[in-house]
């Protein structure tokens, strides 16, 4: 058995330790907003938070996740930096195809919170790891100085 | 992306034809333009949406209820893959209807074209088919609406009036809203067309208005409708054909073939069985060739979960027999490429021929000659196909984001053996489409290995290596190009060769040549005023599977023909623009019969004739944006322009561009000018272009999928490499030109791809002097 808190909710899994987090989630906990994109943490459609940290839950063994707060863009309405990211989103109408976005925002926020006022080459570094085949890159780069700068307001 | 169908259809299109169907005084006018001789008959030929598979259906009671609380729900019978057509076929209807936004909702058509008309999603095609339709059907709406309060007031029709969610009497302070005239309304008889009047422009809230973010401001931001699926992407709660879940649910990855056409000597699946979680291994028949939509067949493990099915599959052994595979089994890149690029030297089929090319050739002061090459390339959508089936005996039903629903059902119906009407399936949201879910292949595995789990739900989960392995590939193509210069650097002469697989291979025998809607794209219909021009299309055989990939032919062909005409430029010591828009000529109206294009993306030419005149403006308002007369831009960086019309819209774009020391390509601005007449839903129009650009810029640079023995050589993003932020430009600017008054509605989903990778391999040149003719660029800056 795996013990998992996810989105703050405990969870008890009878699944192997070497299922990577994302089948555990979208497969067992029947969470699909974490997406599966390339399996090798190439794209970045997976991306949940660790403890806070941007994590690519295709290559993160469900057990390693153990004892750690998985946090997944389900949760991101609750969090005032990811409800800042999603307005932005929405305010610059980001999303095209929108089945990675779910990743790039997991990416962004876990970035805002590193760094709240990211320049442009920080923005372009931070989220290179997420493939958007749409191509929305240029709005993605703006939106997450949008949300930025929300939060220097509040 | 365009059907087979068409082309077939459409086969040796005469000039009589196409005046067929107009109106004696339009024809006439067209005679006259064309200087064609004769009248017209009137038998009738369709055009656009009516010569779709199913039409059009403007029936309001299809697309539209209308609930007793004023909510307004609209049906959307297309496939949605980023493209915005939820929202803006919506727009549309809640438009001409009345409908206050805040109160729209959409729901999602399930396969049904006897009901809803064609729903094939691909061509570029939703808004120009399906925007009149739409308008009438909520034209017809609000009419039994009004009519419903003139009955409950009894007064007449023509005293009454829609505004904002509901209908006034104006000659009393009388209202009624929606909700509350629903009921009474839907008990009415369906209007006449001839009953329906238009809203007038002026009158339109939702249509055409500039919204969003425009060149990076963010305009009307008050105003703009939210996309439907806005806040469910945001949250993840968007539903896409990989979110599916259902109770008691297989799970199933396939190994197949490595080789088309390959089939299985011995399994041995002892291992695989012993995984836990897996439930079963089952063999699939591949079907052979063509490959149609048919599954490859290959070895299916199912599991519990999709973990389980991968671990199961990576635990099978499976020795596969090649012999089947013939030719296919020794398709190799390299070989190919150079095989192709042999031939074109010598003379192939000739499609299109005016002038003496021999002549201008032999008596040119200056020739100027290049071949340029195109890989394969993979659609690669963010969402890897993935389809559920549920088999129960006598019905089934299917959960899966496809771009052609009906012959998804006619797939899943032949696979289960069961009457169309006993199939249902249902359309979920895209993650990603760029043809490749045209093809609903991945489907029909599920209702094949539904078909032995009798009442559960089976899911075919695609893995990224999948994906890329066996894609319906964008055809390799080699083009040939030869041009005359006079002494004064005009061109007199044009010779193209292009060689390509043709799609036509996955339907029937390899006809080794282009189809007349491959050539149309963009090849036959090059536009250029030279005096001799010959176009050929040698042989290609295919030796995987070809197919749709977003604008298709018009890939290679405007890649081609646009870095060409860069290099005439540069040969006649000529700016590019001022060349191009000389190659161009005067500003006229071509009918495409006069290039041997039979198709012409199925539209009317009367309608949609080649517009010379819409070419050179989109060309002129993107240099101008690009402040091309200071071309100047300082060491190692330039300005690159190409232009292309494909989908009956017209793009040109100017890339600013720079290459560092180690090679790398820096964009710093793309400059777009944009010509789809009327645009519906300016917004999406403008992110169909960025994405486009960026998606662009990944086919210059990047994106190749080569074959060694039969076998794809990449296998995920480590290696079939797509662009990523760091690969976008710093700045995207789209400029919607106005095509003028009578300028009909054209694509967008696609049009905006074709001339990025020639503008960004013209700059590449501009900056660094290196002429790029074989892509992608990849080390070739190094």
């Amino acid at each position: 058995m795996i013990n998992l808190t996810i989105n703050g909710q405990e969870h008890e899994l009878d699944v192997p330790g070497d299922m990577p987090l994302l089948w555990a989630l979208r497969d067992v906990v029947k969470l699909t907003g974490t997406k599966f994109g390339c399996g090798i943490a190439q794209c970045g459609a997976c991306t949940v938070h660790l403890d806070g940290e941007a994590t690519r839950s295709c290559v993160t063994p469900v057990a390693s996740a153990e004892g750690k707060a998985v946090t997944t863009i389900e949760a991101m309405a609750d969090d005032d930096v990811g409800q800042r990211v999603q307005q932005a989103w929405l305010e610059l109408g980001v999303a095209q195809c929108g089945y990675c976005q779910g990743g790039q925002i997991m990416t962004a926020t876990a970035l805002l919170k590193e760094n709240s006022n990211p320049d442009g080459a920080e923005i372009r570094d931070a989220m290179n790891g997420n493939l958007c085949r749409c191509g929305t890159y240029n709005r993605i780069e703006a939106a997450v100085a949008r949300a930025a700068g929300m939060e220097d307001k509040s | 992306m365009s059907r087979i169908g068409n082309s077939v259809m459409l086969a040796n299109v005469s000039r009589r034809h196409f005046l067929r169907g107009l109106a004696a005084g339009s024809a006439f006018v067209m005679a006259a333009r064309w200087g064609l001789a004769t009248a017209a008959d009137s038998a009738e030929v369709k055009y656009g949406a009516a010569a779709m598979p199913g039409g059009w259906v403007d029936n309001p009671n299809v697309f539209i209820r209308i609930d007793a609380d004023g909510t307004v729900t609209i049906t959307n019978h297309r496939a949605e893959m980023g493209q915005g057509i939820r929202t803006s076929l919506a727009l549309v209807a809640a438009d001409e209807l009345g409908a206050d936004w805040d109160r729209v909702k959409v729901e999602q058509a399930d396969a049904n074209q006897d009901k809803y008309g064609n729903q094939n999603t691909d061509g570029s095609r939703s808004m120009r088919h399906w925007y009149e339709p739409m308008r009438r059907a909520a034209a017809g709406a609000r009419l039994m609406l009004e009519q419903a309060a003139a009955d409950q007031w009894g007064v007449p029709v023509d005293e009454v009036e829609t505004r904002v969610h509901e209908v006034v009497h104006k000659n009393s302070d009388r209202s009624l809203g929606f909700g509350e005239l629903a009921a009474a309304a839907r008990e009415l008889e369906v209007p006449d067309r001839d009953q329906l009047t238009l809203k007038p422009d002026s009158q339109l809230r939702y249509i055409g208005r500039e919204t969003g973010l425009v060149n990076g401001d963010l305009t009307n931001r008050d105003t703009r409708p939210p996309a439907i699926d806005g806040e469910d992407v945001v949250t993840g709660k968007a539903r896409f054909g990989a979110d599916v879940q259902m109770d008691n649910m297989l799970y199933a990855v396939i190994a197949r073939p490595p080789v088309l056409g390959a089939t299985i000597k011995s399994v041995d699946d002892s291992a695989t069985l012993g995984v836990r979680g897996v439930v079963k291994t089952i063999t699939l028949e591949g079907t052979g060739m063509p490959a149609a939509f048919s599954p490859l067949g290959g070895v299916a493990v199912v599991a519990e979960n999709t973990w389980a099915a991968i671990k199961g599959r990576d635990a099978l052994e499976i020795e596969w027999n090649m012999e089947p595979a013939g030719d296919n089994a020794r398709y190799t890149s390299n070989d190919y490429r150079q095989m192709l690029e042999e031939r074109a030297e010598s003379a192939g089929k000739v499609v299109r021929e005016s002038g003496d090319i021999e002549k201008a050739l032999k008596e040119a002061n200056k020739t100027v000659t290049a071949t340029y090459y195109m890989p394969h390339m993979a659609q690669a959508p963010m969402e890897p196909p993935v389809a559920i089936v549920q088999f129960n005996g006598d019905t089934a039903e299917a959960w899966a984001p496809v771009q052609h629903p009906r012959a998804t059902r006619q797939g899943v119906a032949g696979a289960l053996g069961l009457d169309l009407e006993k199939v249902t399936v249902h359309q979920t949201l895209l993650g990603g489409g760029f043809g490749r879910k045209s093809k609903p292949d991945f489907v029909i595995e599920a209702a094949r290995l539904a078909s032995q789990f009798k009442g559960r739900p089976v899911r075919v989960q695609w893995t990224r290596e999948d994906d890329i392995h066996h894609a319906y590939f964008h055809a390799v193509s080699v083009d040939r190009l030869e041009a005359a210069l006079d002494s004064d650097g005009k061109a007199t002469g044009w010779l193209h060769r292009t060689l390509s697989p043709s799609i036509g291979s996955l339907f029937a025998e390899d006809p080794k040549h282009k189809a007349d809607f491959e050539l149309g794209m963009g090849f036959n219909t090059m536009p250029f005023d030279i005096p001799a021009i010959r176009l050929e299309n040698p042989e290609a055989a295919a030796h995987t599977r070809i197919g749709w990939f977003r604008a298709v032919y018009n890939l290679p062909h405007a890649w081609a023909i646009q870095s060409f005409a860069a290099e005439m430029a540069e040969a006649a010591g000529r700016d590019h623009r001022d060349y191009l828009l000389e190659l161009l000529g005067e500003p006229r109206k071509i009918n495409p019969s006069e290039f041997k294009d039979g198709w012409n993306y199925g539209e009317n030419p009367e309608v949609y004739p080649i517009d010379i005149g819409r070419m050179r403006a989109v060309v002129e308002r993107a240099t101008r944006e690009a402040n091309w007369d200071n071309k100047d831009r300082g060491e190692r960086r330039g300005l690159g322009l190409a232009m292309h019309h494909s989908f009956v819209s017209y793009t040109a774009i100017v890339m600013d561009v720079e290459v560092d020391d180690a090679g790398e390509v820096i964009i710093h601005r793309a400059d777009i000018a944009f010509d789809c007449g009327r645009a519906v839903n300016p917004e999406r129009v403008r992110s169909q272009m960025e994405g486009a650009c960026v998606m662009g810029i990944g086919i210059a640079l990047q994106s190749e999928v080569s074959f060694r023995d039969g076998k794809a050589e990449q296998d995920n993003f480590d290696r079939y490499l797509i662009p990523r932020m760091e690969n976008a430009p710093r700045e995207v600017h789209v400029h919607l030109v106005d095509g003028g008054e009578d300028a009909p509605m054209g694509g967008v989903g696609e049009p905006g791809l074709p001339p990025v990778a020639p503008a960004l391999c013209n700059a590449i040149y501009a900056a660094t002097g290196k002429r790029i003719r074989r892509l992608p660029v990849a080390d070739q800056l190094g």
